[in-house]
């Protein structure tokens, strides 16, 4: 692999972009689910959850019941979200100090957190605090989300700027988690974790199984 | 008649030492007592180990009083924050220690030390190099990590209103870490936007009671900025 084969594959395609990546994502979570998004992609689902839809999201800096982003002129400053950015409280949401936040994280109350990472092995294990020994290794709430929610779902790129897999056959980058990612939304595909590689749920439009193939570096099948 | 509202800054910081672990609230700028942290700088005490889950925005509040030189080592969750440019100076030049704790991690062991709780298991950060050469152990056929309680010599926090029994109530999000932090420390100094009369406050919702809080300083200094 390398970045001018990615950039064909890319080319050739129509990937989906940030936005919808966290609507697919969006669209897949179940009525009555407490859902945590973490900084990255995650942090954009809040917008695009179906207005019928009652989903609970969990925001770890102590906010259950975190609504999209506001309009300029109705701006709460005490207001945001993991990733620093405004957002809104929905009717019904409530406000907790970080240690019942953690608990609700930890704990297992939350149905499902949807985080960012740098890279996803087969077997589930993640990576999405630190890339080597030398730069700024940064957790927050990623390892307590990791083993507390009762599924992980994952958002990313599927290549790095450089072309390199993030959909490894085992992670390089220290772990945040073993074994607990369940499915990945990328830019290019949404994949199900299936313990030797990942099973293929759905392709980005014009995207071949096998060009799929040639920029992940874990082993694809179709889904059933 | 217990009165802990100060009506300086002097008064407010009077006693914090050189060497101090310092608990400093907020998440992001929402929440970190910035006037509280000016006040630690204009009183002078350094080799400060601080507590914080960010690393400091921009040159203002935390970053500020590391930009001066006062802080030795940093405890948090997660420095790559959008603009932490005076910690990622300090941190590559090699002039500032770094302690990446788990967020939950962090907030669970300020709690225990506040709770009288000297340690407990938890399954955040099994199998990482987070957990390198803590115990683990067993419970259930799940693996736990021992995390131990930590304290503060001093908790440095942000509330909405307070009364002079040093209850406290928050706005918003920017109650995060404030909370834990007020039970964790010997000494906790919170600034308020309202000062109210004693009584003023619905007891329903108050989020800090007063047992946790030594000084109140009244900082009503507006709307927080997001840097």
């Amino acid at each position: 692999m390398n970045a001018n084969a990615v950039a064909k594959t890319l080319a050739a395609c129509q990937p989906w972009t940030r936005e919808e990546i966290a609507a697919r994502a969006a669209g897949d979570i179940p009525e009555g689910w407490y859902v945590n998004v973490g900084i990255g992609i995650p942090v954009l689902l809040p917008n695009y959850i179906p207005p019928e839809r009652e989903v609970i999201i969990q925001s770890e800096n102590g906010i259950l019941g975190m609504g999209p982003t506001p309009a300029d002129d109705k701006i709460n400053r005490w207001l945001i979200n993991a990733s620093k950015k405004y957002v809104t409280l929905v009717p019904g949401g409530s406000y907790v100090h970080h240690a019942d936040s953690f608990a609700m994280i930890r704990g297992g109350h939350l149905d499902l957190c949807v985080l960012g990472a740098f890279q996803v092995a087969a077997n589930g294990d993640f990576a999405n605090w630190s890339m080597s020994d030398t730069d700024m290794p940064s957790v927050g709430g990623a390892m307590d989300l990791a083993a507390g929610a009762k599924a992980v779902w994952v958002l990313m790129e599927h290549t790095t700027k450089s072309g390199e897999s993030r959909l490894m056959r085992r992670c390089t980058y220290p772990l945040t988690a073993l074994g607990a990612v369940k499915r990945v939304y990328t830019n290019l595909a949404v994949l199900d974790v299936i313990g030797d590689g990942f099973a293929v749920r759905d392709m980005a439009p014009g995207l071949t199984f096998e060009a799929l193939q040639d920029v992940t570096d874990a082993p694809l099948r179709l889904a059933n | 008649m217990i009165d802990k509202i100060v009506h300086s800054m002097a008064e407010a910081m009077a006693g914090i030492r050189d060497g101090s672990i310092v608990l400093i609230g907020g998440f992001g700028s929402i929440g970190q007592p910035n006037a509280l942290i000016d006040g630690l700088i204009e009183q002078g005490a350094r080799d400060l180990t601080v507590v914080a889950n960010n690393a400091g925005v921009g040159h203002t509040g935390l970053a500020r009083l590391m930009e001066v030189g006062r802080v030795r080592k940093i405890i948090c969750s997660y420095p790559r924050t959008s603009d932490p440019v005076v910690f990622e100076g300090l941190y590559r030049a090699g002039r500032i220690e770094l302690e990446v704790m788990p967020q939950g991690t962090m907030a669970e062991r300020m709690r225990a030390a506040g709770a009288g709780i000297p340690a407990f298991y938890t399954p955040t950060s099994v199998g990482t190099k987070l957990a390198e050469g803590k115990e683990v152990r067993e419970f259930s056929g799940r693996k736990y990590v021992l995390e131990e309680a930590f304290a503060g010599d001093v908790a440095l926090i942000e509330a909405w209103e307070a009364d002079r029994w040093g209850n406290l109530t928050y706005r918003s999000s920017a109650r995060n870490f404030n909370p834990v932090m007020a039970m964790a420390a010997k000494l906790t100094v919170a600034q308020a936007q309202h000062i109210v009369e004693l009584g003023g406050l619905d007891p329903e919702h108050v989020t800090t009671p007063g047992i946790f809080v030594d000084r109140v300083v009244h900082v009503p200094y507006g709307e927080p900025v997001v840097t």
